[in-house]
């Protein structure tokens, strides 16, 4: 029993101290051999951070990415949900499977599926959009469209996790509200505004702050697809930390995922003081 | 009511079409040829299928020893999992011992710190112990998972304590409660873990990314990363096959446990 706590103490709480620490020193590649050459600089690396440019970039990036893709997620999750539960009658495991199935694949293989999918003129994308009349943009090479496509993508491929979550949820509330809603004339839209969606809050509760904290770490997305092009329009906060480690400075990196770390759990005080049950 | 039926139908098949077509588009496209894959207007059924873009993987590129590695890999951290939030979960639901409520605090909170935060000190930490670079490197930091420990908490809570008194009035040693009459119990749960740890483990990115240096111990995902943003960035029937290769092992595991997947999600709520 102990050797296991210690394990994961190692490997798990430790590197959060570790990371802490580190975050306020010099530290650079070149002191993994040498440890005591490393100095502690205090605030240095925070200020660094938030005064250089490409952070700051990325910071806008990664807050668009997760203020659009959120809603967008969990929209898409209760509405598949919702069909899933009240509306198909029959197939419903071949329903639910299917827009599972992108969740347990790898994301660096959907990136580049992705990326054929969204290219200028053979993509599949822009060809869908030519039947209907629609000139498609070169969607990975524009500015404007590249934040956007990975947007839809991680939406795309992460829908069937808080679908399956809000499915739990909707099964879990009884059939006699709905129908004492009928009773008092409310119509199918009225009696989910205002009966269903209010007893789904908790798990609304969850699957935001699942979702988002997951987002607000997103790397592989612009990794494979842009490399955080084109001029840095879809860099994001790991990407730009992942950066900074391969050029070896441990210490700025550190801090960089720090303030991710602290912003996480900002955002995810508000959600809970936001969506709680009143 | 019948038209109401139908639409919702549509709707449905719809969503299984645009979530399928990427799939079915990566699967076709890994048997055309590089310039079938560049005509404009694209094909959708291969008109020559070839396989050669499979026998560049193979052949050419390191693609088998890629495969190999993220097996490993991933059976390695699956056992461990299985082995040892079995155990600190039985411990922290079951035994009553100093400092374990703090002890699983210290678990749950662990649960919300993202990978980004820990990856550097751990890098330091593994090669400061000369494993970078290698199979235990890769390993060892994902032996146990603060997810796992919960998963198996909450299981182990769900048991009677009976059970557990009357293999002590039967004379079993403490280890045997747990190994025959508590463990053999939590198989559903188990399944889960199991695997829900191999998936995860078999498309984790950023730590084989960090820590496999050199190409015989990238895993999979790490080389087909590296080669769409390298020089084979271009060699587009190479990287649909590349990604038919990462994906299909995935596919058919989940289709075939996808009913644990599904309850294990719905049950912690975190994939």
């Amino acid at each position: 029993m102990l050797p296991f706590v210690v394990l994961f103490l190692a490997f798990t709480a430790g590197p959060v101290l570790g990371s802490l620490g580190m975050s306020f020193t010099d530290i650079r590649q070149r002191d993994l051999r040498t440890p005591l050459s490393v100095n502690g600089v205090g605030f240095d690396n925070y200020v660094k951070a938030l005064s250089d440019e490409t952070f700051r970039r990325s910071a806008l990036n990664t807050a668009y990415f997760v203020v659009v893709g959120v809603p967008l997620t969990l929209v898409l999750a209760l509405a598949a949900a919702v069909l899933l539960d009240r509306g198909l009658k029959r197939f419903t495991a071949v329903f639910k499977v299917g827009y599972y199935l992108p969740v347990v694949t790898s994301i660096v293989a959907i990136a580049v599926i992705w990326r054929f999918v969204l290219a200028p003129d053979a993509g599949l994308l822009n060809t869908v959009l030519g039947w209907v009349g629609i000139d498609g943009p070169n969607w990975l090479a524009s500015k404007t469209w590249a934040m956007p496509s990975l947007i839809v993508m991680a939406a795309w491929r992460n829908f069937g996790s808080a679908m399956i979550i809000f499915l739990a949820g909707l099964q879990g509330i009884p059939q006699s509200v709905e129908e004492a809603g009928q009773i008092d004339g409310a119509g199918p839209w009225q009696r989910f505004r205002y009966l269903i969606l209010p007893l789904l809050r908790p798990t609304i509760l969850f699957t935001s702050v699942v979702t988002g904290i997951g987002y607000l770490q997103f790397f592989e997305e612009p990794f494979v697809m842009t490399q955080g092009g084109p001029l840095n329009s879809t860099i994001s906060v790991s990407m730009y930390t992942y950066q900074q480690f391969g050029f070896g400075n441990y210490g700025l990196a550190t801090s960089m995922s720090y303030l991710l770390f602290v912003v996480i759990a900002v955002v995810t005080f508000i959600q809970f003081r936001v969506l709680r049950e009143k | 009511m019948m038209r109401r039926t139908w639409w919702i139908y549509l709707i449905g098949v719809l969503g299984l079409i645009a979530v399928a077509a990427p799939f079915a588009w990566m699967f076709l496209g890994s048997f055309k040829t590089q310039g079938e894959l560049l005509r404009v207007p694209p094909t959708w059924w291969p008109e020559a299928p070839t396989t050669q873009n499979y026998d560049d993987l193979f052949n050419k590129a390191n693609f088998p020893r890629y495969f190999l590695n993220s097996t490993i890999v991933a059976l390695a951290v699956t056992a461990g999992n299985l082995v040892f939030c079995s155990m600190i979960g039985y411990a922290l639901a079951k035994l009553r011992f100093k400092g374990r409520n703090a002890l699983f605090l210290l678990v749950m909170a662990t649960l919300m710190v993202p990978g980004m935060v820990t990856f550097v000190p751990l890098f330091v930490l593994v090669t400061n112990a000369g494993l970078a670079n290698s199979y235990p490197g890769l390993i060892l930091p994902f032996l146990v998972s603060p997810f796992g420990v919960f998963l198996m908490r909450q299981f182990f809570s769900g048991l009677p304590d009976d059970l557990m008194d009357a293999g002590r009035v039967d004379g079993s040693s403490e280890l045997g409660i747990f190994a025959r009459i508590m463990l053999p119990l939590t198989r559903p749960a188990l399944a889960t873990l199991g695997i829900l740890t191999f998936l995860g483990s078999w498309n984790n990115f950023l730590w084989p990314l960090v820590i496999a240096q050199t190409e015989d111990k990238y895993t999979l995902p790490v080389a087909l990363a590296l080669y769409s943003t390298g020089q084979n960035a271009q060699n587009f029937g190479l990287l649909m096959a590349g990604a038919v290769v990462v994906v299909i092992p995935v596919l058919v595991m989940f289709l075939a446990f996808q009913r644990h997947v599904t309850k294990g999600i719905a049950i912690t709520g975190i994939k």
